[in-house]
């Protein structure tokens, strides 16, 4: 996994038309994300072009103009922000490689899904949970197409002059700033893993599932 | 004494492999594997030079991406074959049992768990697939995860966890006539929304949840993840004991005993705290459906589909809009009526043997609507056949439902089972999104015996008028 430490870049915001009013999309759920005729893939790369597929392109294949993704300067977003409850549903992991692939690394949202907010951990990604209130407060330097840098180390986004600082869980941070191997720290602690196979086994052993 | 604990408490306790802080690593007991969120947690063992732990902990079967016509001669998608094949050929240099595609135990990951006694109270329990909750209906701890947390588990037979927090659901009462576990279910997600589970566990009790048969508390579970919590559990008794005994892998003889012994000290104690709790009346509740994009979007079958102009958050109004600009329904007027295209029953949530008996119940000596095309997906060989002993295969083939193999189908469509854009579907699987159950479709969710209903109506309806 590659490290991160900050990512300095467009952000793209994810908005609902009611009327003349715009507001923050909620409840982005991974079907969205990713559509499932694209988890046929025995891969993980490559998923980028059909990430938010549905409301990306027409049924012939072509760039709905609309859509945020498809616009200059947001086709280099590597920034996502949108309303909450960000990624419910399926727990498919294509959803954060698809994000990855079209090159964004942070997603900041007023909530997440827990899977998928596991999920991003994995892959290098930092979700990001704000505030809507703060939130708001960065919508209208996204949509000037505002460069954006989101400090990991000093837990800060930062546009122009102004800074929010966000919360960040300390084994996460960890995780992402050294881009380390969760099964590889794990496997570092194989004494623990076969103690407590041995217990169960000497007390417990109906756990072992029963094979004829 | 020791402090009173809840039932997650005892679980997450007894399968804590090291603590440090929020640093915690939790044994996994079982892991059910399937074709979709696999191939990338296999190809990343290879890749580093690493073995599965312990192989006999997990079970494999294809359900997502399996045509749910005659398969004997080969998938028909080449995409599809290629993931299946790719999973069959993972299993066997790994050394996991895996149910082949012609085998009659065949079907969905969390219908064979159980039905396999593969599922059994007190255990970790998780799935590359959300709707792993399901499990939590025998008082398991079963939970969907991602595909690096798949080759996790593979590699360490642990996963590494923060514990979630207790949220207790009391549904008191006794349901009505045709308000099923689905209803329950719906109308939990309705009352605190697809967010309102977040971080938590929830823990079903009170009279109406007791009063579930095993297939129903196996819904309720499962829909938990549409609440925004990863687990569901329900305490095991005497109806979880005598369902798991004498299943093909469920613990014989002396063993049986002493994890009998074992889950009756599971239920939640008396004075267990809990973080957050709700109580419904399950008396209060009619038969439900959806009417937007969201399984939140509950109505009840005699209610009206609601106004944007109505909402106060901005938010949560312009995603009514939208929702309903999807769905192409008129703020404000019944949702009985509402014309369908299709109907879908099956899936892991509603694909049991209770509930295809709960549907033909409904159909028998009735047509299928002229407009409607309806289906039956049974949840896996196993129920396909005993519904098969039961004759209800020839209720529903004679009525003008299809009778399909088993499989995922059109619950995810990831199949050749799917709307075509703009189609309505009345639906007994678990997510109404946009594009579900195939691009442009319209999806409302409701209980087996309510799509059953729709089917004869060729509309939305109140199951209790075809009754009465």
């Amino acid at each position: 996994m590659e490290k991160f430490t900050s990512v300095k870049g467009i952000a793209a915001t994810m908005l609902n038309k009611s009327g003349n009013q715009l507001s923050l999309m909620m409840n982005i759920d991974t079907d969205m994300i990713i559509p499932k005729q694209f988890l046929k893939t025995i891969k993980r790369s490559g998923l980028g072009k059909n990430l938010f597929d549905e409301m990306r392109y027409d049924m012939n294949g072509n760039e709905i103009e609309s859509f945020v993704l498809n616009r200059d300067p947001f086709t280099k977003a590597q920034i996502l922000i949108a309303g909450k409850n960000f990624g419910c549903g399926s727990s498919r992991e294509h959803a954060p490689w698809s994000i990855l692939d079209f090159g964004i690394k942070v997603i900041i949202a007023p909530s997440f899904a827990d899977i998928f907010f596991n999920n991003c951990f994995k892959n290098g990604i930092l979700p990001i949970k704000l505030s809507e209130e703060k939130i708001n407060l960065l919508v209208d330097d996204s949509m000037k197409g505002v460069e954006f840098e989101v400090n990991l180390i000093n837990q800060l986004i930062i546009i122009n002059e102004k800074e929010f600082s966000f919360e960040v869980d300390v084994i996460n941070k960890d995780c992402l700033v050294k881009g380390l191997d969760d099964i590889g720290s794990t496997l570092a602690r194989a004494t623990y893993i076969d103690e407590y196979e041995k217990k169960v086994l000497d007390n417990f052993a109906w756990r072992n599932p029963g094979r004829d | 004494m020791s402090e009173p604990k809840t039932i997650y408490d005892k679980i997450w306790e007894s399968h804590l492999v090291y603590e440090d802080n929020n640093d915690c690593l939790l044994y996994i007991d079982r892991h059910l594997i399937h074709e979709v969120t696999s191939p990338q947690a296999f190809e990343g063992l290879r890749m580093s030079n690493r073995s599965v732990r312990k192989p006999s902990n997990a079970l494999a079967v294809a359900d997502h991406n399996i045509p749910t016509t005659d398969r004997s001669k080969g998938i028909g998608d080449e995409e599809s074959e290629i993931q299946i094949q790719t999973l069959e050929d993972n299993c066997k240099e790994f050394g996991i049992e895996y149910i082949k595609t012609s085998d009659k135990r065949q079907g969905i990951v969390h219908i064979i768990g159980p039905e396999q006694g593969f599922t059994l109270p007190g255990l970790t329990i998780v799935c590359g697939d959300s709707h792993t909750s399901t499990h939590g209906a025998f008082g398991a701890l079963a939970h969907g995860i991602g595909t690096s947390e798949v080759e996790h588990v593979l590699a360490t037979q642990t996963l590494i966890q923060k514990k979630a927090k207790n949220f207790r659901v009391t549904i008191n009462g006794k349901c009505n006539q045709n308000v099923t576990a689905k209803d329950l279910a719906l109308s939990v997600i309705g009352a605190i929304g697809t967010a309102g589970g977040t971080g938590y566990v929830i823990e079903y009790t009170g009279e109406a949840v007791k009063s579930l048969t095993i297939e129903g508390r196996m819904t309720l579970c499962n829909l938990t993840i549409e609440a925004g919590a990863r687990a569901g559990l329900i305490s095991p008794d005497e109806k979880t004991f005598e369902y798991l005994k004498d299943r093909p892998m469920s613990p014989k003889g002396d063993d049986w005993d002493k994890a009998l012994e074992y889950w009756k000290t599971l239920p939640s104690d008396e004075g267990a705290k809990y973080d957050k709790s709700i109580e419904i009346d399950a008396a209060n509740l009619s038969p439900l459906v959806t009417w937007g994009t969201s399984p939140e979007d509950v109505i009840s079958i005699d209610g009206n589909i609601p106004k944007p102009e109505d909402i106060e958050d901005d938010s949560k109004r312009s995603a009514v809009k939208r929702s309903l600009d999807y769905m192409n329904l008129t703020p404000g007027s019944p949702i009985k009526g509402v014309e369908i295209d299709r109907v879908f029953i099956g899936s892991c949530t509603n694909g049991r043997i209770e509930d295809l008996r709960e549907a033909a119940s409904i159909v028998e000596g009735k047509k299928v609507s002229n407009n409607v095309v309806a289906m039956v997906v049974p949840g896996s060989g196993l129920v396909k056949e005993q519904a098969e002993k039961e004759g209800l295969d020839k209720i529903f083939l004679s009525a003008g439902f299809e009778w399909r193999e088993p499989g995922c189908s059109m619950c995810l469509a990831m199949n050749a089972d799917k709307l075509a854009p703009k189609e309505r579907c009345a639906s007994t699987s678990n997510r109404n999104f946009e594009g579900r159950q195939g691009r442009e479709g319209r999806t409302h969710l409701v209980s087996p015996s309510m799509a059953a209903a729709a089917a004869i109506k060729g509309c939305l309806t109140d199951v209790r008028e075809l009754i009465n």
